[in-house]
């Protein structure tokens, strides 16, 4: 009798508390979230002059050519597939994750290596963020160091004036929180929008 | 690198600062004293009871409230498993998941994993499961799982302060209520003004800028609700993959100093919670401030690891540079490595930064973190815990001063020492070092296997593979959740079966054989007679006895572990150089 006048509490306790903090909670959040957030609550979609969706403020996508200002290294190349063959269902659900090289690992050692030269023959001093991967593989951010030390290369396969192009790093620089909180980023995709939009001579 | 420092001491003053008013909010709550929110709540708490059956709330005894914590665990898992093996039935389900993306294997660790509040995840949120399991399923162990915790916790201290343990279902509505729910609600809206995302809507595929036939799909989700209860119940299980370190799970400097100082806001305020109902805030506040204080001296080493970075990897940068390897750019070294120490510290295992790749270090701050489980400790049994390490002491300095050990007027017995040494001295150990033997004594697994069966599963070579194992079992012991991530313990790794099954018997003896302890414990304590305090009575509300508090904490926690953290994050520090 005792056991299962208990087992009831659970059963009952169970199946209120489910409908409060699973399903009256979440809904209610989507709801304020569309209502007074909806760039927030959708993504901090970036969009283009015709209205075109070219990607989100928050996440970064893969730089590498010499015409852009390169991203950080990713593990999962930014979440990013070619449509024709994406057997892993990249686009279907999209994905995050880290190397997970341990800092004795000889292979981390490796692919430092050859980053540093890569970078070298291009002129560009390397940075701890250039070289190493990001947390998520989706990392928007380089250092200002990073985005300063590709300005010549940037410039020079474009054909623009170096000054011009410095200019737009600090327009696109996430600071720290009240100057205090985090680490100062310049955001990859925005910079190179503007680089972009920029009037060629 | 000073820079670094000073937001690290702002965020630590921030939370200490917090915490005796949110301690003296939840003893308001938890002795039914009037709060702000009573008009709203008594009503709502009336038909949650009603429709519970506790309207009379019914007093529980130790075994009572034992039964009543595990007989409620288990039907969520029973509701929750009902969504995760139907999610391909079910709605929200925008990425077209199917029956197969979750194996059995998986479901069935998710649901021990969250239901413990560890929230350990061999899984990638993204590809796993669908918006529903995530925000319908997990989302009610994250309030269930923490709320049992806090419930678990005032029963305790109920019961050294010699008062009846309460009602279980009472104690966990009220923690839902009147503390988890009001502030989720709050800070769900920050986080979404933020920028945390919070849709119904599926990903959304967009052409590359530099290359426009290659596509990048930004995964979306109800984020920004899921990511506030995660801190603030100590959670810590991802709706990504990478957890906190995902732009859209911590977008910016604001966010993360947000999640730094939900998760540890419970855990710290509870020592105050334990001051104001001992009627003793004095000794809460020397117990509070040992604890930052071994806190504060982990965060530097932890600190400072990640600031000088690799040498071998200087060397090529030809310049002293920090460890970024699997950092985000927006923390950097200081708010990973506060977030690192403050992650394993609090059992709340969201991570920030990839902890596979961190200092040697680092690592072993955060596998002594959970070793000790009370910096701040899990939501409510971290303070549970510290308690019981705090009998311990009375105990062993009563054995040294030749003294009748007593504690709140109290006698410590022998049943007091055999439940707190039981807890603390003898599950943890086992649950930890004995699967990670026998995971040890297993094969690697060779690249081109792909059948099922016993391998260990181990990523990164020579020191570092042993801290993997070890961390693992640690992490599930702990009830913490996080983990390195590199580790073979996902489905389809061939390895996935085997971490799948052992880790759910280690979270689970880590999580209730504890709760079982310390619920008979504080049983026991509350039904004796409460003996006068003379000149003889060995004072536990000084700093001497804090400090001892503190050296029978270290010794305890480091002696056992002393050979697994020698062999492995010692020995690759040295590697490393």
């Amino acid at each position: 009798m005792q056991i299962t006048r208990e087992i009831g509490w659970a059963i009952r306790s169970t199946l209120v508390l489910w409908v409060i903090t699973a399903l009256i909670y979440p809904l209610v959040m989507v709801g304020i979230g569309q209502v007074a957030f909806p760039y927030q609550a959708n993504g901090s979609l970036l969009k283009n002059a015709q209205g075109q969706v070219v990607g989100s403020a928050l996440i970064g996508q893969p730089f590498t050519s010499d015409r852009y200002f390169n991203s950080r290294p990713s593990a999962v190349s930014y979440s990013t597939a070619d449509p024709a063959h994406d057997t892993a269902g990249v686009l279907q659900t999209g994905e995050s994750g880290s190397s997970n090289l341990a800092p004795s690992n000889p292979a981390l050692k490796q692919r430092i290596q050859a980053s540093v030269k890569q970078l070298q023959q291009a002129g560009v001093q390397p940075t701890a963020d250039l070289v190493y991967s990001s947390a998520s593989g989706l990392d928007p951010h380089i250092t200002p160091a990073a985005a300063q030390a590709q300005v010549a290369r940037v410039a020079k396969a474009r054909g623009l004036d170096p000054q011009a192009v410095a200019g737009l790093i600090d327009q696109n620089l996430d600071r720290r929180w009240l100057g205090l909180f985090g680490e100062p980023g310049v955001n990859v995709l925005k910079l190179n929008l503007a680089l972009d939009a920029l009037p060629h001579p | 690198m000073l820079q670094g420092w000073i937001q690290i001491a702002i965020t630590i003053t921030l939370f200490v600062a917090i915490s005796p008013l949110f301690g003296g909010y939840m003893a308001r709550v938890f002795q039914g004293q009037r709060t702000l929110l009573d008009p709203v709540l008594n009503p709502l708490e009336g038909v949650i009871f009603t429709l519970s059956g506790v309207r009379d709330r019914p007093e529980m005894n130790g075994w009572q409230y034992t039964r009543a914590v595990l007989y409620s665990n288990i039907a969520a898992c029973i509701l929750v498993g009902l969504i995760l093996f139907n999610q391909a039935l079910l709605p929200f389900n925008p990425t077209h998941l199917n029956s197969s993306a979750a194996t059995w294997d998986t479901i069935l660790h998710t649901l021990v994993s969250f239901v413990t509040n560890t929230d350990q995840q061999h899984y990638s949120g993204e590809s796993t499961y669908t918006y529903f399991s995530q925000f319908a399923g997990l989302g009610l162990m994250f309030f269930i799982s923490c709320a049992t915790g806090i419930a678990v916790a005032i029963a305790f201290i109920r019961g050294l302060t010699g008062r009846p343990l309460g009602n279980f279902y009472v104690d966990l509505t009220q923690a839902i209520t009147r503390i988890l729910l009001p502030m989720s609600l709050v800070g769900g809206v920050v986080m979404l003004a933020a920028g945390m995302p919070e849709t119904l809507a599926g990903p959304v595929v967009v052409p590359t800028l530099e290359n426009p036939h290659i596509s990048q799909a930004i995964a979306l989700g109800p984020v920004a609700h899921f990511e506030i209860i995660k801190e603030l119940g100590q959670n810590g299980g991802g709706f990504f993959g990478v957890n906190s370190a995902h732009p859209f799970e911590n977008p910016n400097g604001f966010t993360n100093l947000l999640e730094i100082v939900s998760m540890v806001s419970i855990s710290a305020g509870l020592i105050h919670t334990y001051g104001a109902m001992a009627n003793n805030p004095k000794q809460a506040w020397y117990i509070f401030n040992m604890v930052l204080i071994i806190y504060i001296a982990f965060v530097v080493v932890a600190g400072i690891n990640e600031y000088n970075g690799i040498p071998g990897i200087n060397q090529l940068l030809g310049s002293s540079q920090p460890n970024l390897e699997g950092k985000e750019v927006r923390f950097g070294w200081a708010q990973s490595a506060l977030f690192l120490t403050t992650t394993t510290g609090t059992m709340c295992g969201a991570a920030n930064s990839a902890h596979d790749s961190v200092m040697p270090g680092s690592l072993f701050i955060a596998l002594f973190n959970m070793f000790l489980q009370i910096l701040w400790g899990g939501e409510g049994t971290g303070t549970a815990y510290l308690f019981a390490y705090v009998i311990l002491a009375v105990f062993a300095t009563g054995l040294m001063v030749g003294r009748t050990p007593e504690f709140l007027g109290r006698k410590i017995e022998q049943r007091e020492v055999v439940l707190a040494s039981l807890l603390l001295l003898l599950v943890h150990p086992i649950v930890i070092l004995i699967p990670g033997a026998i995971t040890l004594s297993f094969p690697e697994v060779a690249a081109n296997v792909t059948v099922p069966g016993f391998y260990n599963g181990i990523f990164n070579p020579g020191f570092h593979g042993l801290s993997e194992v070890i961390y693992e079992y640690t992490s599930a012991a702990a009830n913490n959740g996080s983990g390195l991530a590199g580790l073979g313990n996902s489905e389809p790794a061939p390895s996935a079966l085997w971490w799948n099954l052992s880790c759910c018997v280690v979270l689970a003896i880590g999580r209730y054989v504890p709760i079982m302890a310390l619920l008979l414990l504080a049983d026991g304590m509350s039904r004796k007679q409460s003996v006068p305090m003379t000149s003889g009575t060995l004072r536990t509300d000084t700093k001497l006895f804090a400090g001892v508090a503190a050296g029978v904490i270290l010794i305890v926690g480091a002696l056992t572990f002393f050979p697994v953290l020698a062999l492995g994050p010692v020995a690759e520090a040295f590697a490393v150089l």
